[in-house]
């Protein structure tokens, strides 16, 4: 697989809630090392779409195509799949009755039988790097979120994914928090890591996306590099919506 | 006045009469001292299979429940949460002993089965309610690292749940415990059944019954006095 080959590619994904269309047919590709930021009113299906791609939100039409399988087929081992798909969410989601350094240990141990030597010490060096070694004994409920997100992003990484999503990581934390995650997003970026971020930073869409998909109504309106869509919006969806985001 | 009438010696002497005569004369007292033996050799492993039961029944229905599959199990599960929760523990007790188990002898295996078989329907529901009241956060979690559904239930949900409904379970097994004096009807001798032969051989009442009432009311206190405590702890605890 070059470079330039598509990670994942979703062609003519439709998504229905009961009679609510919630996605219509969303048609893209995230190459690897991409930074794709999705925008958009709230309500407009960003979430659903993010948890199509890794099937959390299973298609009501249309495929995805992760590393060229058919993700959407009945034989496809969604489970194996995902291991490569790390999510980090906006509320977290850590678990609560285990310490940190358990939280980011299980699943390379069960799901990649590492041992617990040999994924303690990927994850005390990936906790390291975000500066919270020393919170490794410690349950998720004595971290302040910015903690928490950290850890959630980390321990998704001890799976070593091909590609992370980001469901609104900022949106739950107290302003101040906000940064210090989005400087390991940043980092990860930096690392080339294929990224999917769905969020309302519209900072970090325009320092970090390599591109930008807006999104209105289950649909994707427009898409382009940051420059593109905030320096030269061309519809007018977008055009208004950045009128009032920015 | 008779809070002067109690200090009489008089009363006080018929007191230690009866309680020697009810008690201590033939080792009357080992009626109770088995008695309440069975009563929780009954409970204990009644317990654990409605532990077992209930917490088949309960990953059955929340599977259901959450994903939709699992449909037929479900609908065989529905009808024995039915059947057992809309009939009366007695009647269970007595249809199991003089009809399925009729041919057996083993009252004391029948008991256990009986009660564990109803306690069970109940847990399960416990048990359900514990899952359902676990962020839906959490199995997404765990799926999205990979973790296939059972291993999401086993190693992030239940754990959770689990530590969350351990008071509602001790309740239960404090139910369960008062519940099995009953089970005198398919002549076990247990607790209820002990206090009743001791007042068909001394013909009196007050003291056999009435101490059987106390180590009953004993036992549950100390029940729901470990209940409490766990209760505090865990909601001292985050984790
Ligand atoms: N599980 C669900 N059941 C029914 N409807 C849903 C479900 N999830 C989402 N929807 C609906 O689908 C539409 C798209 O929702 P989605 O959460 O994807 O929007 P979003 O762009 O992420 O919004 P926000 O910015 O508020 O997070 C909304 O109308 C929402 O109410
Ligand atoms: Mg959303």
């Amino acid at each position: 697989m070059t470079t330039n080959d598509a990670l994942i590619k979703v062609q003519h994904l439709n998504k229905r809630f009961g009679s609510l269309q919630a996605l219509t047919d969303i048609n893209t590709e995230i190459k690897k090392g991409e930074v794709v930021v999705v925008i958009g009113p709230s309500g407009s299906g960003k979430s659903t779409f993010l948890r199509c791609l890794n099937l959390l939100e299973v298609p009501s039409e249309g495929t995805i195509l992760f590393e060229g399988v058919d993700i959407t087929d009945k034989n496809a081992d969604i489970n194996m799949h995902r291991q490569k798909m790390g999510m980090v969410f906006q509320h977290f989601n850590l678990f609560p009755h285990m310490t940190i350094l358990k939280n980011m240990i299980i699943a390379p141990m069960k799901l990649q039988h590492k041992s617990e030597k040999e994924a303690t010490e990927l994850a005390m060096d990936l906790l390291k790097q975000v500066g919270l070694e020393d919170r490794a004994m410690a349950y998720p409920s004595q971290l302040s979120g910015g903690q928490k997100q950290r850890i959630a992003i980390v321990r998704a990484l001890c799976m070593k994914p091909e590609v992370m999503l980001f469901d609104e990581p900022t949106s739950a934390l107290d302003p101040e928090m906000v940064g210090e995650v989005l400087e390991v997003m940043k980092s990860l970026a930096k690392d080339s890591m294929t990224m999917v971020v769905v969020t309302h930073e519209m900072g970090f869409a325009k320092e970090v996306a390599t591109r930008v998909l807006f999104m209105a109504d289950g649909k994707q309106v427009e898409e382009g590099t940051p420059k593109q869509i905030f320096e030269s919006p061309q519809s007018e969806r977008l055009q208004s919506f950045l009128a009032k985001v920015l | 006045m008779n809070a002067l009438m109690l200090l009489d010696s008089g009363f006080t002497e018929r007191l230690q009469q009866k309680f020697y005569s009810n008690f201590i004369l033939e080792n009357r007292y080992t009626y109770l001292l088995n008695g309440l033996k069975t009563t929780l050799t009954i409970t204990l492993l009644a317990v654990l299979l409605g532990i077992v039961l209930g917490f088949l029944i309960a990953i059955i229905r929340s599977t259901n429940d959450i994903t939709g599959k699992l449909k037929i199990p479900n609908f065989f599960c529905n009808i024995y949460l039915t059947v057992i929760r809309g009939t009366p523990t007695m009647v269970q007790l007595l249809i199991l002993n003089f009809i399925v188990f009729a041919s057996s002898n083993n009252k004391l295996l029948v008991a256990v089965l009986a009660f564990g078989i109803n306690s069970g329907a109940y847990v399960a529901e416990i048990f359900r309610s514990g899952i359902m009241s676990i962020d839906k956060g959490q199995m997404e979690a765990g799926r999205s690292l990979g973790f296939n559904y059972l291993q999401t239930m086993i190693y992030i949900v239940m754990p959770q749940a689990f530590k969350n409904v351990l008071p509602a379970l001790g309740n239960e097994m404090i139910v369960l415990l008062k519940e099995t004096a009953i089970c005198g009807y398919i002549a076990i001798q247990d607790l209820t059944k002990g206090g009743d032969i001791i007042r068909s051989r001394t013909y009196d009442p007050y003291m056999p019954l009435l101490g059987v009432a106390a180590v009953y009311l004993i036992i549950v206190m100390i029940m729901t006095a470990g209940v409490n405590r766990l209760e505090r702890r865990l909601r001292n605890s985050d984790h």
